[in-house]
């Protein structure tokens, strides 16, 4: 019965070959290899690194020795390149709007009066936090540093004054922390590189012609499907050990939780992926068309799922729009468990829904499957 | 109650009656209906665009029939679809096989799908049997025209089908190439092999056991070639000598003529009527001193005449 649509023999021979096609496509398995690197690479240090000196501005109405010091000890940190050393306010505003400084600090003129009455001062710091993960690094060393100049100049005698420094995390207020990233960054490389290869699969074979030859011969939907798609497994597999490898050894990612569930959880996600890819080339009539969809598809998926924006921080509508992309249960799975350490208890929902994908995606793509060339 | 006289008649291998498709609502091919006895060698012939392409689709199982049914080797060609597949060697008009994979790639993939054991031996046989073992590591897209339509043809016998269906098999080979297919395909009928060729060219027209001429979508002559040119009820002759290019000139479109060809030094006056024919050619073949021949009308201007016929009630 099962020998009806699914023969093992069948299978190997269309595994066989398109094992063979892919290998001598050098361009496109160069591609699939290349593309996770270096998105890893180019995402992974545009988000990750430490920045060092940032452009800032200084507004400092009198320039006393206080200012002096608290100016110089921020630029020690490394963090902080004073470009404007004597902006007014509205000129530092003009430039942290143009993105022409990362930073405007702010000292009132009553710092140095307030200091040596022993009140306690306070300065400014506008922080341009559109990237937020960039401004971080700056910010959080900023209280220390500044209390500690501040009690240097003051002398060790003197009672180290309540130094409070006000930060405004301007244009973004939410801050998401780097480690997000990484894990996330998995997941969209594995979207981009599985559904976009996959999805040429059958336009490619109409595309030459050799569509017609295949349906002639006696091989059934579901062994061609499981021929196209079998292979990106194996291809999804190695970008995952190159990812995770990365992510571990060059950005220091930690794994809490089982790496066993995170294996897991990215094979339900990629055969999700290589199914939707199959999909689409199902639905697509030329290569192009595929590209297409892909891309149209591409899109909402990084914007919804919670890659780019917090998804909690979406209005409702927007959060069950990105529960149609397996790209959000993933990216939920995957932050869970290798960063919060959650067991296969807490994430099942997520397993559960992308379990749903692979198969709702399956059954579209087999009946969709066109047998015959209308 | 047995007549022992009737003997029992084999099914043919293809029988369709009244098929009919339709792009858009453009009727492509329009209610045929064609026999083919098993070990027949039968072409099937028409015009660019005349749906022979897309008849053959629709017995192999390519292709869903708007109207009409039929049984390709006793399966209906719209609900046994997956066992007409298994015992039909379709080969493509244009060539479909992976150019990205090498000869033998290529028919182990074959071999593979239709699950023939051991791979390996169907593949080496096949190989052999068609003169292709000392190029089996050539990548197929770098073959030349001859040795694409060999691989291809190697492809769809190597399951050893009971019905061939080729689709312009020898467009663009060369003539040696072309008589060892010929040759090929004779000794596979011989054997029992029933063969569905469709070509464009007379001389192969001509080797078939039986020929099917199809125009605008409809089945417009079909018989032996003997039976197809007395069908078509024509008679000709032939100028030898004198100003053929003026005689040409005079008869085109003259009472009682229909097609006039020439072939060399000689011009093919075609008629329906032997009569006016005759009373037609006489006059020009004295002013312009040629002679006249009675002739044998050729397939070829048969064809011609079923190609207008079928224009004027289209
Ligand atoms: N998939 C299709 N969609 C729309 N029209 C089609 C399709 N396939 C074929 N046709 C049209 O149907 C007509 C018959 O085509 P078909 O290929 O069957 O002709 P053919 O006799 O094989 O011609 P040729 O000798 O040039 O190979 C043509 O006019 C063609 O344009
Ligand atoms: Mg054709």
């Amino acid at each position: 019965m099962i020998g009806r649509v699914l023969s093992l023999g069948r299978l190997m021979a269309l595994l066989a070959k398109e094992t063979i096609q892919m290998r001598r496509d050098r361009l496109t398995f160069g591609m699939m290899l290349g593309i996770p690197l270096v998105q890893l690479m180019l995402f992974g240090f545009a988000i990750n690194t430490d920045p060092k000196e940032l452009p800032a501005a200084l507004v400092a109405p009198t320039q006393d020795r206080f200012t002096r010091a608290m100016v110089s000890a921020l630029e020690l940190t490394g963090y902080y390149r004073f470009v404007a050393p004597d902006a007014t306010a509205a000129e530092a505003e003009r430039m942290i709007a143009r993105g022409d400084v990362s930073f405007v600090v702010t000292i009132p003129s009553d710092f140095g009066r307030r200091v040596m009455r022993g009140e306690s001062p306070s300065i400014l710091i506008d922080a341009d936090a559109t990237d937020p993960s960039v401004a971080s690094g700056a910010i959080s060393t900023l209280g220390t540093v500044a209390a500690q100049a501040l009690s240097r100049e003051t002398g060790a005698a003197a009672p180290a004054p309540g130094l409070s420094v006000v930060v405004h995390r301007r244009y973004n207020p939410e801050g998401v922390t780097q480690y997000n990233i990484v894990p996330a960054l998995l997941g969209v490389i594995l979207q981009l590189t599985m559904v976009m290869m996959t999805a040429m699969a059958l336009t490619r074979e109409t595309e030459r012609g050799t569509m017609e030859n295949l349906l002639s011969m006696p091989a059934t939907p579901l062994e061609i499907m499981l021929g196209k798609i079998v292979p990106y497994l194996g291809v999804g597999a190695v970008q995952v050990v190159v990812v995770l490898a990365a992510s571990r050894l060059v950005f220091g990612v930690p794994f809490v939780g089982s790496l066993t569930l995170i294996l897991a959880g990215v094979f339900v996600f990629v055969m999700a992926l290589v199914i939707l890819g199959y999909l689409i080339s199902t639905v697509a009539r030329t290569q192009m068309q595929a590209m297409q969809i892909t891309f149209f598809f591409f899109l909402p998926s990084l914007m919804l799922s919670g890659f780019m924006f917090p998804y909690r921080g979406m209005p409702g509508w927007a959060q069950a729009l990105g529960e149609i992309f397996p790209l959000t249960h993933f990216l939920r799975l995957i932050r869970a468990v290798m960063l919060k350490g959650a067991g296969l208890a807490t994430v099942s929902g997520s397993f559960l829904a992308l379990g749903l994908f692979v198969l709702v995606l399956a059954l579209a793509a087999l009946t969709r499957f066109r047998k015959t060339l209308d | 109650m047995t007549d022992p006289s009737a003997e029992p008649v084999p099914e043919p291998a293809i029988a369709v009656s009244g098929l009919t498709k339709r792009f858009g609502d453009r009727v492509v091919v329009d209610r045929v209906t064609l026999s083919v006895a098993r070990g027949e060698i039968a072409g099937f012939l028409g015009p660019n665009g005349s749906g022979k392409t897309t008849t053959i689709r629709m017995m192999c199982g390519l292709l869903e029939p708007d109207g009409g049914e039929g049984r390709v080797l006793g399966h209906d060609i719209r609900r046994e679809r997956r066992a007409i597949k298994r015992r039909v060697g379709y080969m493509t008009q244009r060539f479909s096989f992976y150019e990205d994979l090498t000869i033998e790639e290529n028919l182990r993939f074959v071999a593979g799908l239709y699950g023939m054991r051991p791979v390996g031996r169907a593949v080496r046989d096949t190989l052999a049997d068609l003169g292709l073992t000392s190029r089996r590591g050539q990548l197929a897209g770098a073959l030349s025209g001859g040795w694409k339509q060999r691989l291809a043809l190697a492809a769809c016998l190597m399951h050893k089908p009971d019905l061939l269906l080729l689709d312009e098999p020898t467009a663009g080979v060369d003539p040696k190439a072309r008589r060892e297919f010929w040759d090929e395909i004779h000794a596979r009928a011989a054997e029992g092999l029933t063969v569905l060729v469709s070509t464009h060219y007379m001389d192969e027209a001509e080797r078939c056991h039986r020929i099917a001429y199809i125009s605008y979508g409809r089945l417009v002559a079909h018989g032996t070639v003997a039976e197809v040119v007395a069908g078509a009820g024509l008679s000709t002759l032939v100028l030898t000598g004198g100003r053929t290019a003026e005689a040409a000139r005079a008869l085109d479109g003259a009472e009682g003529v229909e097609q006039v060809a020439h072939f060399g030094a000689t011009l093919h006056v075609v008629g329906r009527d032997p009569d006016r024919l005759r009373r037609a050619v006489a006059p020009v073949a004295a002013e312009t001193g040629a002679r006249i021949d009675p002739a044998e009308t050729s397939l070829e201007d048969v064809f011609i005449k079923l190609m207008g016929e079928a224009r004027d009630n289209a």
